[in-house]
C-alpha cells in the first residue's frame, strides 16, 4: 500500500510508536528474567559460600561466576561436589542441591554444592518452544518464585558459535550449539568460551579442593534412552551399580550404566579423565522436555502429566514408564536426594578411610508426601548473612 | 580472538540494523515500513543486550 504526504509521516509515526510499545514490553520482560535474583537459605550445615573465580581469576564478574556452597563437618573424610543446573531447564537438578545447601549437616567430610552450575542457561529460555519465564514451588510460607533456564548458555555472553564445535582437548567435532552445553566443554580450557572457562574452572576447583567424587544432577526426556539411571565413569562403577541395586531393591527402580569412554566433554567422563575425582551423573524423568507434549507450561513442569506422552507410553514408543499421576517434581527431586544418599552410603563402605556422611535431608518417603517446598524456609523471616543470592 | 570475532558480530548487527531504519525511513509503503520494524526487533534487542 502507497503512502503519499502527510499521512505518510503519521502512519510512519504511528508504527514506530507501536513498534516501542513491542519493544519495551518483549524487552522489560527478557531483562526482568535475566536480572531475576533466587534466595537461597543457608542452612546449619554451611561453613562458608565461596565464588567459582576464587579457582579461576577471569571469570570473576562474569555471568557464570557462580555461588559455591560448602558444608564442612570438620572431621577428616572426603570431599563430593555436587553439580545441580549444568541444564537449567531441569529443574529438579537445581531444587535437589538447594535442597542439600539448606538442610544438610555433614557428621563427616565436606560437600561443595553449585546450584548452578551454568548460570548463564539460567538467563534464557526458549520462547519459541513456549517456555514459561518462571516457576514457582509451594512452600508453607507462600510461594518461591524460580526462573526456568535452558540447556545451554545465553548467546549473549557466547556469541557467535562455530560452525562446528571442535572439543578440547580430544578434538572430536560435535555439534555447533554444544560449546554452549557445559556437559560438553569438560575438562574446559582456560582461553576458550564461557562454557568451556567455566569448565575450566571447576576443573580447578575440584584438583585444588582435593575433591573426591563428584555427581552431576540431569533430568531427561522419556524418548531418550538415558534415563532413570546413574551414569559412571569406571573408577565409579562399582559405588554406581551398589546404589543403584541397592535403590531398586527398595525405593525406586533406577538403573546404571557405564560412561562410554570416545564420548568426549561430559562430567562423567572428563572429571574422571583430568582430575584424581570420580564422577557419577544422575537422570531423572522430565516429561517436559519430551518432543511429544502437549502444552508447555509451568503445570507440565512440575506436575509431568501430559496427555501426548502418556500416549507414547501406553504405545511403547518411551524408555521410560509413566501413567495418569505423571512424574511431579518432588519424585524427581526425591530421586536425586535419595540417590546421593545412597551413593555416600556405598562410597563410606568402601572407603571407611574417608567417610562422608549426611544428616538433616529429608528421606524420599517425606519429600513425596510432603513436597519439597515443605523443606525450604523463608528467606525473609532470616538474617541477611543466613540468605544468598543466586 | 573469541572477542574481535564477537566485536565483528556486534558490528555487523549495528550495520544491519542501521540499513534497516534507513529503510523504513524511505519507504513509502506502509507495508513494507512494518515489515522493516518487524525485522529490525532482533537486531535492536541484541544490540542492547536484552536478547
Amino acid at each position: 500500500m502507497k503512502i503519499e504526504g502527510k499521512n505518510a509521516t503519521i502512519l510512519k509515526v504511528l508504527a514506530l510508536v507501536l513498534w516501542l510499545g513491542v519493544m519495551v514490553f518483549a524487552g522489560k520482560a527478557f531483562y526482568d528474567h535475566r536480572n531475576w535474583k533466587e534466595t537461597v537459605v543457608l542452612g546449619p550445615g554451611v561453613t562458608s559460600t565461596r565464588s567459582l573465580h576464587e579457582w579461576f581469576v577471569p571469570l570473576a564478574g562474569s555471568t557464570n561466576d557462580c555461588n559455591v556452597y560448602v558444608l564442612d563437618s570438620g572431621v577428616p573424610g572426603s570431599t563430593i561436589l555436587v553439580l545441580g543446573g549444568t541444564h537449567p531447564e531441569e529443574p529438579a537438578t537445581t531444587l535437589a542441591a538447594e535442597l542439600l545447601v539448606e538442610n544438610a549437616k555433614p557428621t563427616s567430610g565436606r560437600l561443595m554444592v553449585a546450584i548452578h552450575t551454568n548460570r548463564s542457561a539460567s538467563t534464557v529460555t526458549r520462547p519459541g518452544e513456549a517456555y514459561p519465564q518462571f516457576y514457582s514451588i509451594k512452600t508453607d510460607w507462600g510461594q518461591k518464585k524460580y526462573r526456568m533456564g535452558d540447556r545451554s548458555a545465553n548467546p549473549l555472553d557466547s556469541w557467535p558459535d562455530p560452525e562446528t564445535y571442535v572439543h578440547f582437548p580430544s578434538g572430536q567435532m560435535l555439534a555447533y550449539m554444544d560449546i554452549r552445553n557445559i556437559n560438553r566443554t569438560w575438562p574446559g580450557r582456560p582461553n576458550g568460551l564461557i562454557c568451556e572457562q567455566t569448565a575450566f574452572a571447576f576443573m580447578e576447583m575440584i584438583r585444588k579442593e582435593k575433591v573426591d567424587l563428584v555427581i552431576d544432577l540431569h533430568e531427561a526426556e522419556l524418548e531418550y534412552p538415558v534415563i532413570g539411571t546413574i551414569v559412571a565413569h569406571q573408577d565409579a562403577q562399582e559405588i554406581a551399580a551398589m546404589a543403584s541395586m541397592e535403590l531398586s531393591a527398595g525405593e525406586f527402580r533406577i538403573g546404571m550404566e557405564v560412561s562410554p569412554r570416545s564420548l568426549h566433554g561430559l562430567t562423567h567422563r572428563e572429571i574422571g579423565d583430568f582430575s584424581d575425582a570420580t564422577a557419577l551423573l544422575f537422570e531423572s524423568p522430565e516429561p517436559f522436555l519430551d518432543r511429544v507434549r502437549g502444552a508447555t507450561n509451568e503445570k507440565l513442569l512440575l506436575t509431568g502429566q501430559d496427555d501426548f506422552v502418556l500416549k507414547a507410553g501406553k504405545a511403547g514408543l518411551l524408555y521410560w514408564p509413566i501413567d495418569e499421576k505423571g512424574w511431579p517434581i518432588e519424585l524427581r527431586v526425591g530421586r536425586h536426594v535419595a540417590t546421593i544418599e545412597k551413593v555416600l552410603e556405598v562410597w563410606g563402605m568402601m572407603y571407611p578411610e574417608k567417610p562422608i556422611a549426611l544428616d538433616g535431608l529429608p528421606s524420599y518417603t517425606e519429600l513425596t508426601e510432603k513436597g519439597v517446598g515443605a523443606f525450604f524456609a523463608d528467606p525473609s523471616a532470616l538474617a541477611k548473612d543466613k540468605v544468598a543470592l543466586e | 580472538m573469541n572477542d574481535a570475532v564477537m566485536i565483528l558480530y556486534y558490528a555487523m548487527t549495528a550495520f544491519f540494523a542501521v540499513c534497516l531504519a534507513w529503510n523504513f525511513v524511505k519507504t513509502k509503503n506502509l507495508q513494507k515500513a512494518f515489515l522493516y520494524l518487524v525485522v529490525l526487533m532482533p537486531f535492536v534487542m541484541r544490540l542492547i543486550r536484552l536478547k
